[in-house]
């Protein structure tokens, strides 16, 4: 494990607050200051060789790394219990830049059915043209992942808590099968957090985030972030040229043999990040680093009132069926107990007796909850992923990532239950 | 010494106090790991002296490459060998019969050997095997951070600079914990 150096091993809450961010070098600066630069002045001529050259550790160019975002970078690396992290542009950006680093035109990765709709997207679309090709497996029979297995695999894709139907995925199932078939298990940790849950402790060898929602918890900057687990080896199969072969683009240097347990990172920092361009803004970085603080606390206020409106949902005439796996009669209650026993996450999928016509009501009437496209924000959230997030998927596969026409999907802030009641109460009893 | 686990002050404290580092096995190819990590620490005012038969006679980045350890002319405070671990025990013997002694061997990442690990503790010579010094002295001296990697490490203290440029971290902080006369 990643912490085996350390002579004591601080608690989340102490993480979530100092991890990467010691006070400034240059001024003292107590709380991480925005380093709204483009670029950086080298020491001298043959430093600015050295970084070009991966010989040093340093910053050049804020499309590379800049020390605001690394701030953040390691924050999550620390909580994750990664070697390492990189953080880009949007959680889309770091499934873009995961995917280039491992797979070449004509290769295959599998993927769990249930995900967020803009991911099964993305891999059906974006990244068949790419001509990088999707094989989708059933979460719910883990023999299926072993079955989409072939010489072509790369890597096995899945959310930990997927969105939006309150799926828990079994990680350590899959990841034994991973490991099997010697491809690294890609873990979507963002309905989680690693408050709830590490998927590296399970078998993850790569965590990525969406930082837009839970991570930086207020809704106010898209980000997405990439986690080394340190665990793969790069090397083994011959199978990621990025880490296992001498790169042209650096006079031949192999990345595994020269970073070790983060050579993944630093790839997808030198060769994706730096090529594809998605950097994410040092103020986003400093937005979500300090949201970041506060994790522990709202995650749990997020899940407790979750618990507490599911349960009350669960109760209503309104309504035929509620999913949230933090419900003891929840199909996923078991894996639930197992993967995030601090709590199910804030999400939840809502089966309205009244169909298409009693969403679109209940979406309309709320006074609180807002209606958008985001989940994890402070503020209770509500929409109808059929007609909005799912919208472009067919309807069978609307059905199967959770979201039939019946469907409305909340995410519960961080306000009183009580209130967050009253006003659900309000919208299915709205005339 | 506890080989699966350093503690930060051990690590720390070697890392300060050597002054001169023989590096048996360095390349003279600059893509190499060897070669990075002998610039690195060039660059922060460590004499660097390179050993590797092959390059007898040669330089590498302006230093005088010797054959053996034996060959080298004056003393040395840390061996680190990039050789596969079933190499390794021949050469902790040459280090081991150097005089003085040096303080530290060092083996890089992926090496460990533990019989000649027990041999340099009895001679009372400090061991660490598979860790980069180069990575240990990033982490140390927060420079590794700025690549987003887990140092590891808290501190409400600033980090130091080297001050040999804005980008060169030293290893000050913590000063106070390392062991005294080490
Ligand atoms: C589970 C999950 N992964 C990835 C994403 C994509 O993240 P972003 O919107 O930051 O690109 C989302 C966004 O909704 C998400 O919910």
């Amino acid at each position: 494990m990643i912490m085996a150096d350390a002579e004591r091993i601080p608690g989340f809450n102490t993480l979530a607050v100092h991890a990467g961010a010691k006070p400034d070098p240059t001024t003292g600066a107590r709380a991480t200051p925005i380093y709204q630069t483009t670029s950086f002045v080298f020491d001298d001529v043959e430093h600015a060789a050295s970084l070009f050259g991966l010989q040093a550790f340093g910053n050049i160019y804020t499309r590379i790394g800049n020390p605001t975002n690394a701030v953040l970078e390691e924050r999550v690396a620390a909580l994750e219990g990664g070697t390492a992290a990189l953080a880009v542009a949007s959680g889309h950006a770091a499934q873009v830049v995961v995917m280039q680093t491992l797979l070449m035109p004509g290769d295959e990765f599998i993927a769990s059915k249930k995900l967020y709709g803009g991911s099964i997207n993305q891999f059906n679309h974006a990244f068949k043209s790419f001509g990088w090709n999707v094989v989708w497996a059933d979460p719910d029979d883990i023999a299926s992942f072993e079955a989409a297995v072939s010489p072509k695999t790369k890597a096995i894709f899945i959310e930990s808590i997927a969105n939006p139907g309150g799926v828990i995925t079994d990680i350590e199932a899959i990841g034994k099968i991973a490991r099997k078939a010697n491809v690294p298990l890609i873990v979507d940790n963002t309905l989680a957090t690693p408050y709830l849950c590490k998927p590296i402790e399970f078998g993850a060898d790569i965590v990525v985030h969406s930082l837009t929602k839970f991570l930086g918890g207020h809704g106010n900057s898209i980000g997405g972030i990439i986690v080394d687990a340190g665990t793969f080896n790069w090397s083994r199969d011959k199978k990621y040229p990025m880490l296992c072969e001498p790169r042209p683009e650096y006079s031949g240097i192999v990345l595994h043999e020269t970073f070790g347990n983060f050579a993944f990172a630093i790839a997808c920092r030198v060769l994706g990040l730096r090529d594809l361009g998605p950097a994410l803004s040092p103020f986003n970085a400093f937005l979500i680093s300090t949201g970041i603080e506060t994790l522990p606390l709202r995650m749990q206020r997020h899940c407790d009132n979750a618990l507490a409106v599911a349960t009350w949902l669960a109760s209503r005439p309104e309504v035929a069926w509620v999913s949230y796996p933090g419900l003891p009669s929840d199909k996923y209650h078991a894996l639930a107990e197992k993967y995030v026993p601090k709590g199910a996450g804030a999400v939840m999928t809502v089966g309205l007796k009244g169909g298409f016509e009693a969403g679109v009501k209940l979406v309309s009437n709320v006074k609180l909850f807002s209606h958008v496209a985001n989940i994890g924000d402070t503020k209770s959230l509500i929409i109808h992923p059929a007609s909005t997030t799912h919208k472009q998927l067919s309807d069978a596969q609307k059905v199967q990532a959770g979201a039939g026409p019946d469907v409305v999907r909340l995410s519960i802030g961080i306000e009183d239950k009580e209130d967050i009641i009253a006003d659900l109460e309000l919208g299915l009893t709205a005339k | 010494m506890n080989h699966d686990s350093y503690p930060d002050a051990y690590i720390r404290g070697i890392l300060n106090t050597v002054k001169t580092i023989a590096m048996v096995g360095i390349s003279p190819k600059e893509n190499r790991p060897s070669y990075f990590v002998f610039k690195y620490f060039l660059e922060r005012g460590k004499r660097m002296i390179p050993v590797n038969p092959g390059q007898t006679g040669k330089d590498i980045l302006g230093q005088k490459v010797y054959a053996r350890l034996a060959d080298i002319p004056e003393p040395v405070d840390m061996v680190d060998i990039f050789r596969a671990s079933e190499f390794v025990l021949p050469v902790v013997q040459e280090a081991l019969a150097l005089k003085p002694l040096p303080q530290v061997i060092w083996m890089q990442l992926q090496i460990r050997n533990d019989e000649a690990a027990s041999l340099a503790e009895a001679a009372g010579v400090k061991v660490v095997m598979n860790r980069c010094p180069k990575i240990e002295y990033g982490r140390l001296s927060s420079e590794i951070s700025w690549m987003g990697i887990n140092s590891r490490t808290l501190s409400s203290k600033r980090a130091q600079n080297l001050g040999t440029g804005f980008q060169r971290m030293g290893l000050g902080q913590g000063k106070k914990e390392e062991p005294s006369g080490s």
